[in-house]
């Protein structure tokens, strides 16, 4: 529980609360100035019509007339707790039912006193307190008074009423605010326990979400969303390391033993030098898939390129093209381009080149004789690369195998190449939203890079000018 | 070479740096190391140096902000990058902070060589030159035109490209790291040695019918283009 109290949960039931509690205090407090004064009001009222009521009467009847009749309506025993006392200019009591002119009167408003009085009943003398006004008739002086006892019973009842309401609602806001704070607090703790797990290592735990749709339902599946990238990524991670691993150990190995059984050999400066001059070009060539494997790690990562910007496939193809006509050109072969003018497309320029540097280049070097063919073109909202070559071709049934890493089909082994070209298109075209597909070009091999292309804005090099 | 040229190897790898000093020295050059940042700084900023090798991290100070420190305080000695990160955003940074070339690790001495040589005889630019002149093989920037012994050769654009940047770094070795890089701002490998077909069918315009070949290829390093 003392974990609790350091909780932003708590804290904010805590300030709920106390706005809680403010709230309910104001109404209350406005609620009982308005009511408690309303018995007075009548008093003040009756009061006030027996004195205009009187004092008609002195005008009709004069001072006698009004001797009599207060005589007469004091006479009962107080009734409707009316309180009459008339008294000479020197204070002597003329008529009335009070034992004479009240000492300790408290002025309550203009022309309005309140007193205390004793009474008489059967259980002794109790004082209660009056509310009354004054008539001066000549040198006479009238007092008009009622008891407020009923008004004071109704103001004790009406905040004692007050007080408990105050009270339970104060109990249930607290109960209430620690229940919603318990039960916020119980989600935010299946959060913080599933990522707990997943830091120790536990990355298939999900955060639960109770279906309800509200704020922790959409964290938490928010939260969730990341973690299956997260694994992803992880997963593609680990691909690629074990790849690495076990596609740069055997050439290491060679390359290790090459130097080992040179050493035991008789020594020869000559051989050393051949030897040495191989293993360079064995570190080399080991670089080189290395850098092409980093390159479809990068590719694969995704996140990290930028696949936004506005970019000129056309103008990337014919740059890819012009780079390898002349190899066409001393290999005999046609090297045909089909390239609109230009066709914006948003998407990385570097990496869209090296995978169309990658597709001719696997075209050119399996074709031995005939053309090969570079087509760019939008279809509807894709763009299209299409390389075709009239070379061997591939099998349909390899056809899927080809993209893994560094498979390299019987009868290519002959070929430079490090079997990873194929892989590192794909990963472009994945990052780029697309896929590569093989097809037969009836004779030779076609390759399809398509990736989803809205049109874009052309790119207009005045644009970038400032207006002159 | 009149006086040997002066470098400072900025790196931290003690095998590594032993290994660029070495080779370099071999070269001709006098050449000072630094193996950690603020050192390097310090050393580049007083030393008089005609090129710094530099690796970009560093204890001490990372080595872009080294070559940042450099440019802030008007310090133009050329200076080559050393790096691990090889993508294009990061070489985008390294030129960004003031360098003037970016080699990624692992790479071979040949390309190192031949870089350093390129930063340190490139010299002031002069960028009102409109003509190059190599021997008897003049460009014409403006005309867009060559010639040789008054003979005039056509060239596709690119060639022309490649033939710019081979007489600007005449009489050195260029790599075909360098040229791919700088001629057709690819920065990835392309299988087939496409470079050298390029090259070939240049060295088929400029050297046929003459009796001095101009366009040589240095063996495992890369081209050298001179009058020599």
């Amino acid at each position: 529980m003392g974990r609790f109290f350091n909780t932003n949960a708590f804290r904010l039931a805590a300030l709920y609360f106390a706005l809680f509690a403010a709230s309910v205090l104001t109404l209350f407090a406005f609620f009982y100035l308005s009511t408690a004064g309303f018995i007075e009001g009548q008093v003040e009222q009756t009061v006030g019509a027996e004195i205009r009521g009187l004092q008609e009467q002195y005008e009709q009847l004069g001072l006698a007339g009004l001797v009599a009749l207060v005589r007469e309506r004091s006479l009962n025993e107080r009734v409707d707790n009316m309180i009459y006392i008339m008294t000479d200019p020197f204070l002597h009591e003329v008529a009335g039912n009070l034992s004479g002119w009240p000492q300790r009167t408290t002025p309550v408003k203009p022309g309005w006193i309140t007193f205390p009085f004793e009474v008489h009943t059967p259980h002794g003398t109790q004082t209660h307190t009056a509310l009354g006004t004054q008539l001066i008739v000549g040198g006479d002086r009238l007092l008009v008074a009622r008891d407020l006892r009923d008004a004071t019973a109704f103001r004790q009842r009406v905040l004692s009423t007050i007080a408990w309401a105050a009270l339970i609602s104060l109990a249930l806001g607290i109960v209430g605010g620690l229940l919603m704070t318990r039960q916020m607090l119980r989600r935010v703790e299946s959060v913080a326990n599933t990522t707990r797990h997943i830091i120790h290592g536990d990355l298939a735990q999900r955060i639960p979400l109770t279906g309800s749709g509200d704020e922790f339902d959409q964290l938490g599946s928010n939260l969730n969303a990341m973690l299956d990238q997260i694994e992803r990524l992880m997963v593609g991670m680990r691909q690629v390391t074990d790849n690495i691993a076990h596609d740069l150990r055997t050439p290491l190995s060679r390359l290790r033993s090459r130097l080992e059984v040179t050493l035991i050999e008789k020594p020869n400066t000559a051989r050393y030098a051949e030897v040495l001059r191989e293993t360079i070009a064995e570190a080399d060539q080991l670089l080189g898939t290395f850098n092409a494997l980093l390159s479809i790690a990068e590719a694969e990562a995704g996140s990290r390129r930028d696949t936004t910007t506005t970019v000129d496939l056309a103008e990337i193809a014919r740059n890819v093209a012009e780079l390898y006509e002349p190899v066409a050109d001393e290999k005999g072969l046609t090297l045909v381009i089909n390239v609109p003018d230009t066709l914006p497309v948003r998407g990385d320029r570097h990496l869209l080149s090296q995978a169309i540097a990658n597709l001719l280049d696997n075209a050119l070097k399996y074709t031995l004789a005939g053309r090969v063919s570079l087509t760019v073109g939008r279809d509807g909202n894709s763009a299209r690369i299409e390389v075709a070559d009239s070379g061997p071709g591939i099998p349909p049934d390899r056809c899927d195998v080809v993209f893994d890493r560094f498979v390299r089909l019987e009868g290519s082994r002959s070929t430079p190449g490090n079997g990873l070209g194929l892989s590192l298109v794909r990963a472009v075209a994945t990052l780029h939203g697309g896929t590569v597909r093989l097809q037969d070009n009836n004779p030779g091999l076609m390759v399809v890079f398509a990736f989803p292309a809205a049109p874009v804005e052309p790119l207009r090099a005045s644009d970038a000018r400032p207006a002159a | 070479m009149v006086a040997a040229m002066k470098l400072l190897v900025i790196e931290d790898d003690r095998e590594a740096a032993a290994y660029i000093a070495k080779g370099l020295a071999e070269s001709g050059y006098v050449v000072d190391q630094a193996s950690e940042g603020r050192d390097g700084l310090f050393m580049a900023s007083s030393g008089g140096y005609d090129a710094l090798v530099v690796d970009r991290m560093l204890p001490g100070m990372d080595g872009l902000s080294l070559i940042a420190a450099l440019r802030a305080a008007n310090i133009r000695t050329p200076v080559l990058i050393l790096s691990a990160l090889g993508a294009v955003d990061d070489r985008v940074k390294g030129l960004r902070a003031g360098s003037d070339d970016y080699l990624v690790k692992p790479f071979a001495f040949a390309e190192l060589l031949a870089r350093v040589e390129a930063l340190i005889r490139r010299g002031p630019q002069i960028p009102t030159t409109t003509k190059l002149k190599v021997g008897d093989l003049e460009l014409d920037l403006l005309a867009r035109a060559v010639s040789r012994q008054g003979r005039a050769i056509e060239l596709l654009p690119r060639e022309f490209s490649l033939l710019e940047f081979l007489m600007r770094h005449a009489g050195q070795v260029v790599t075909r790291t360098m040229l791919l890089e700088s001629v057709w701002d690819y920065h990835f490998d392309p299988q087939t040695n496409v470079i050298d077909v390029h090259i070939s069918r240049l060295r088929q315009k400029l050297d046929k019918g003459f009796a001095h070949p101009m366009l040589q290829t240095v063996r495992g390093a890369g081209y050298r283009l001179s009058a020599e």
